[in-house]
């Protein structure tokens, strides 16, 4: 299967939760392209599956069919100890919950990709990342003393140091206030605009998802839209519309 | 990972201890009791070598067999006649040598009682002070004894407040004398050597009072320079025949040492078991606080597993934080066994068990066994969780309580449960009913066979928690109610002093009111000066009393008590394990129990059947035999209708080891004997052939009246002996031998007869005035105790609690560890519940509801753990009654209703801590916790 130039592939993904008469369709066969160096958002209302897509594009989950390429390989097939480097490799997550290991110092955490997998991450890369997303004097604070922002900060330091093809973030400024939140996409927005990563968000917020490049919709378990770049008014009309 | 292991540790270093502690305290058991052990053993090897320190050879007299561990008081070993020293001092190479003698000497006080502790023995010995190379003994103070003067132990002398040159009350074989008090001495360096008294005398005078006129115990020798060991020993062998036995200074210390290192190598044994059961029982703290620890940290987990993390990376930060908690707790615990060790030693001692002891002695085998046996047990029991913690799928990282998928064998989870239950039950029953079995053979079965119960209970145990919880809920309600009742006037008290002291809206009469009727209520715990230590605190700023708090009230709610079962029931798994921990210790209690009221009870339904006497006599300490002087002397009392001193010795009977009996014309009137073949006037006519033997005993061997029966005496004589009659004892056992001779053939073969028991009748019955004369006949032997029948089954029976509450106070141990296992799972469930707990807050249950329904989870699972350990301790004691021949089935009825009382307290004690955290959440943090 080529993977026509893109990094991440879905290929009539479905995904059924459930047995019988309870069973409940969360994608009802979705593909889709994901390009190299761009901001995919991912949007719909609650329960059209947009979650579940982004879990099973991750490798987090596995469908109940399809097929899912990352960079090339079909990840349906690997065993446990081959997902797991794919993910040391390939894949960076950032979280609504920031998830950060809370005994471990703010570099800790950042590292510990790399830690895990034996390997140091190169100083001079090192510096401009933590320059980048601006944690130069926290880095040895505990996230319990670091605000919300900082945290999400750290969360994305930690995914990007490994250099992954992909990133996927799940509502990341989900509980952030809107300044702060505002500051952490202007972050991921110029980690793709000015490093190249690829970057796929899931969120319900039109402020969010007006920084991407390209905005899938999704309701009911299938894209239902494949827009480029919209403006805040014209998602949030978009939304209402998937909404009735 | 090492860092993530660590870090984590660090971060939650109260849980990390809470779950070390279940490891410490059987470590320190483990240390604790090899301290003392090899600190014993140290002592009396000391002891012993110490005493042949100037000898090179001992020359006794060969004794045809040894005793049996239950006839080893009062067995009697043969004697040399004392021509043979003066034979001795001929031979080449024997530059001195000395003869003496050994027995019993009572020291009596001046209250007319035997100086006594414990079952520590009352030596005596002769000394002869002009061959110090001989003397193991040195003079304190006063002067070597004469004739008819007696030397006693430093610690005696204290003890007894007597006075050098005054007279002092020995009692021996015969009536007791009063002699002159020549001096105080020492055993080398020792003035005492644990409990035991020491009476030196003269050679004579010991000959007379052991009843050893012109025989001699043992011959020293001391070799000539020049002449090696080896060839004195052979000189004396072949100078003085083949009747003697020779062995070196050291084979004779090692000789005398041998029955002292056999008990402290069981006594060693049994506590390490114990250690092993607090270990045991930690092994499932541990395992249950790592799987809730695992729980609550899935995110953690998922999200390592998300970033790249394998599951091996997982498994091993894990198994390195039980490593690193083993470890230390090893360490701690090997300290605190040093403690331990001393506190044995006082618990022994408390008991009357005194044991010689010259300075602790650590050795390196200690520190391996406790170090590698704590972290190996804290390894394995972590083995399970770490496994659990790999089964996270990433997915947790996003998905809110996702629950750990199950893993592939769950689903045979109840049904492995049963097979390793029936299995240990299974291997059990072979240790204990499996013929020609070795006694170790036997335990390590039973020990197997208990210990896979054990586990297959526990895992069983998660399907019966929730119908178990709604039987037990109401009864802990009612026993928690029971206890506030009891408790009120004191949380009351305590009340009213704080409100007293702090209640600033309230009139000072009122206050003043208060805080005196506070006073009333709990001044005997000084609460009242707590209180005021509090109020002084507080003006210093350093702490804030709290204020106000709601007033004590009785009767639990019903919401409490139904949320706390809930709760319980909600995790049936976690309940069982945590519960688990309590009924291992509960269970090995109510086993203890059973056997003991098993015992008691057959013991007493036996001498309700037998004992048809008036009065028996025994010794002080109810055990050791007297010499027959005492019988001859009651006999002689008036008013005494019928006399019988039951022998007691050992025989040696087709190439084993046997206890044989005396008995005479009056036994069957003092006591009731079940015939099988012959009657009463049987015991009158055995002459100085006849024997009577039990039923069993006979069948085993296929004999009837008229068989021979061939005994070895200890001195080397056999007797030919026929069965003139068969008798059958009862369960409990019975006051004689498998064999049983005449008295009169007993005291012409045996050297100083002695009886176990005397038992007379007298006219009249048991009556104040016949009491009283049977005590001033016996006024001379000061070791004799004359009873009625209760008070010699009571007697009997004491020494029985005794060793009983030494048990209970061993496994109180394992009961402490299973306690902080509740504390554990207690605090981690609640801080598991935050959330929860506000949104109760929130919508109006009050802090006194909150604490009361944490309390009462802990009281549900602590009965459950009894319910579990108390039904699992009936059946093991079921089986071990069915197996042991003198023991019936008794249910400790009380001693059950104690153990459930206990469990109770232990729920409650749980809860102290966790209860008050629950109570003290701040309701809006609480709420937004993650």
């Amino acid at each position: 299967m080529s993977t026509n130039g893109a990094v991440v592939n879905a290929r009539e993904v479905k995904r059924v939760y459930g047995e019988g008469s309870t069973a409940v369709e969360a994608l009802r066969g979705v593909s889709l392209d994901v390009e190299g160096g761009r901001l995919t958002a991912v949007m719909g209302p609650s329960g059209s599956g947009k979650s579940t897509l982004m879990h099973i594009l991750a490798g987090l989950d596995r469908p109940t069919a399809g097929e899912v390429l990352i960079a090339g390989t079909s990840i349906g097939t690997l065993d446990d100890t081959a997902l797991t480097r794919l993910r040391r490799e390939h894949i960076g997550f950032v979280f609504q919950f920031f998830n950060l290991l809370p005994m471990l110092t703010a570099e800790e955490n950042i590292r510990l990709p790399l830690t895990l997998a034996g390997e140091k991450p190169e100083p001079a890369f090192f510096k401009q990342l933590i320059d980048n997303v601006g944690l130069g004097d926290r880095l040895d604070h505990r996230p319990s003393e670091l605000s919300g922002g900082q945290q999400q900060r750290v969360a994305i330091a930690r995914a990007l140091v490994t250099r992954p093809t992909v990133v996927f973030a799940d509502e990341p400024t989900g509980n952030l206030d809107s300044r702060t939140g505002a500051e952490i996409l202007d972050l991921l927005r110029a980690s793709v605009t000015e490093y190249g990563q690829t970057l796929v968000m899931v969120t319900h917020d039109a402020g969010a998802a007006s920084t991407a490049d390209r905005i899938l919709f999704l309701a009911d378990g299938e894209i239902v839209k494949d827009a480029g770049h919209m403006e805040p008014p014209d998602i949030s009309a978009a939304m209402n519309e998937l909404s009735r | 990972m090492t860092l993530v292991a660590i870090r984590g540790l660090l971060g939650r270093k109260l849980r990390a201890t809470l779950t070390a502690i279940a490891v410490i305290l059987g470590v320190a058991m483990i240390s604790g009791t090899y301290v003392l052990t090899d600190t014993i053993q140290g002592a009396f090897d000391a002891i012993f070598s110490e005493s042949y320190r100037g000898t090179n050879a001992v020359v006794t007299a060969k004794t045809a067999f040894e005793p049996t561990a239950e006839g080893d008081t009062g067995f009697v070993q043969a004697t040399l006649p004392q021509s043979d020293l003066e034979k001795t001092k001929q031979i080449d190479g024997v530059a001195a040598a000395l003869g003496g003698v050994a027995g019993e000497a009572q020291i009596i006080k001046k209250d007319g009682k035997v100086l006594t502790s414990g079952g520590a023995p009352s030596l005596g010995f002769s000394v002869d002070p002009s061959q110090p190379r001989f003397n193991s003994l040195t003079l304190a103070q006063g002067a070597w004894p004469k004739t008819n003067e007696v030397a006693i132990d430093e610690a005696s002398y204290k003890k007894g407040d007597f006075q050098i040159g005054e007279g002092i009350q020995i009692a021996s074989r015969g009536p007791a004398e009063t002699m002159k008090l020549s001096g105080v001495v020492r055993f080398g360096a020792l003035s005492s050597l644990g409990g035991a008294t020491i009476a030196a005398f003269d050679l004579a005078t010991a000959q007379r009072m052991f009843d050893k006129v012109g025989r001699l115990d043992q011959i020293r020798v001391a070799a000539e320079t020049g002449v090696s060991t080896t060839q004195l020993i052979d000189n004396l062998e072949s100078g003085l025949g083949p009747t003697v036995r020779v062995r070196s200074g050291e084979g004779q210390a090692e000789k005398d040492a041998s029955g002292t290192n056999e008990f402290i190598g069981f006594l060693q044994k049994f506590l390490l078991a114990f250690a092993g059961i607090a270990l045991f029982v930690g092994s499932f703290v541990i395992a249950n606080t790592l799987s809730i620890t695992i729980a609550q940290r899935t995110r953690e987990f998922a999200t390592i597993r998300t970033i790249g993390g394998s599951r091996r990376q997982v498994l091993g930060s894990v198994i390195l934080e039980a490593l690193v908690i083993g470890v230390v707790a090893s360490v701690i615990g090997l300290l605190l066994g040093f403690l331990l060790a001393r506190g044995l030693n006082a618990l022994f001692d408390a008991v009357g068990f005194t044991l010689p002891k010259v300075g602790l002695v650590y050795k390196p085998r200690t520190v391996i066994v406790a170090l590698l046996v704590g972290t190996l047990v804290t390894l394995l029991a972590s083995l399970r969780p770490a496994f659990r913690a790999t089964r996270v799928p990433p997915i947790a990282a996003v998905r809110e309580g996702a629950a750990l998928p199950e893993g592939r064998f769950a689903r045979w989870r109840p049904y492995v449960a049963v097979l390793v239950a029936v299995a240990g039950f299974a291997a059990l029953s072979y240790g204990l009913f499996r013929s020609g079995l070795g006694t170790t053979q036997v335990l390590l079965w039973m020990g197997v066979g208990a210990l896979l119960i054990f586990f297959g209970v526990a895992m069983f145990a998660s399907r019966i928690v929730v119908p178990l919880a709604d039987a037990v809920s109401p009864v802990g309600t009612a026993m928690v109610a029971v206890f506030s009742v009891l408790f009120y006037p004191i949380l009351f008290g305590y009340w009213l002093l704080r409100y007293g002291m702090f209640e600033g809206r309230a009139g000072i009469p009122k206050r003043i009111g208060a805080f005196l009727l506070g006073t009333l209520l709990t001044f005997f715990l000084l609460l009242p000066v707590v209180v005021l230590v509090m109020w002084l605190v507080g003006k210093l700023g350093w702490y804030r009393p709290e204020w106000p708090v709601e007033r004590p009230g009785i009767i639990a709610d019903k919401s409490s008590r139904g949320l706390a079962r809930e709760n319980a029931q909600r995790n049936p798994q976690r309940t069982a394990s945590t519960a688990s921990a309590l009924m291992i210790g509960l269970a090995l209690v109510t086993l203890v129990a059973v056997l003991a009221q098993g015992i008691r009870q057959t013991f007493l339904n036996s001498v309700d059947q037998q004992f048809v006497a008036d009065y028996a006599i025994t010794a002080q300490n109810n055990f050791s035999p007297l010499p027959i002087a005492v019988e001859t002397t009651a006999e002689g009392v008036e008013g005494v209708t019928a006399a019988s001193g039951i022998r007691f010795g050992q025989a040696r009977i087709d190439n084993s080891t046997q206890t044989i009996g005396g008995v005479d014309a009056d036994t069957p009137k003092v006591i009731h004997i079940d015939w099988v073949d012959g009657d009463n006037a049987t015991t009158g006519q055995l002459g100085m052939d006849g024997a009577i033997v039990k039923e069993d005993w006979a069948k085993d061997r296929n004999l009837t009246v008229g068989s021979p029966v061939k005994l070895l005496t200890p001195t080397g004589k056999t007797l030919d002996m026929k069965i003139d009659g068969i008798f059958d004892e009862p369960t409990g056992g019975s006051p004689f031998g498998n064999v049983n001779i005449s008295s009169e053939a007993f005291d012409a073969n045996y050297e100083q007869p002695t009886n176990t028991y005397t038992f007379l009748n007298m006219r009249g019955g048991v009556t104040d005035e016949n009491t009283a004369r049977l005590n001033l006949a016996l006024n001379d032997f000061p070791n004799a105790k004359v009873q009625d029948q209760q008070e010699f089954k009571d007697n009997q029976v004491a020494g029985l609690s005794a060793v009983l509450n030494i048990l209970y106070v061993l496994l109180a141990l394992s009961v402490i560890v299973s306690l902080f296992g509740i504390i554990n799972t207690l605090a981690l469930s609640v801080f598991e519940r935050t959330r929860e707990l506000g949104l109760l807050r929130a919508i109006g249950m009050t802090r006194r509801q909150t604490a009361r329904m944490i309390r009462q989870e802990s009281v549900v699972t602590a009965l459950i753990g009894a319910v579990l350990g108390i039904v699992l301790g009936i059946a093991l004691g079921g089986l071990l009654v069915a197996r042991i021949d003198f023991i019936e089935f008794s249910l400790p009825v009380f001693t059950l209703i104690v153990v459930a009382l206990a469990a109770i307290v232990v729920g409650i004690i749980a809860a102290i801590l966790p209860a008050r955290r629950a109570s003290r959440l701040n309701v809006l943090e609480a709420l937004q916790y993650e």
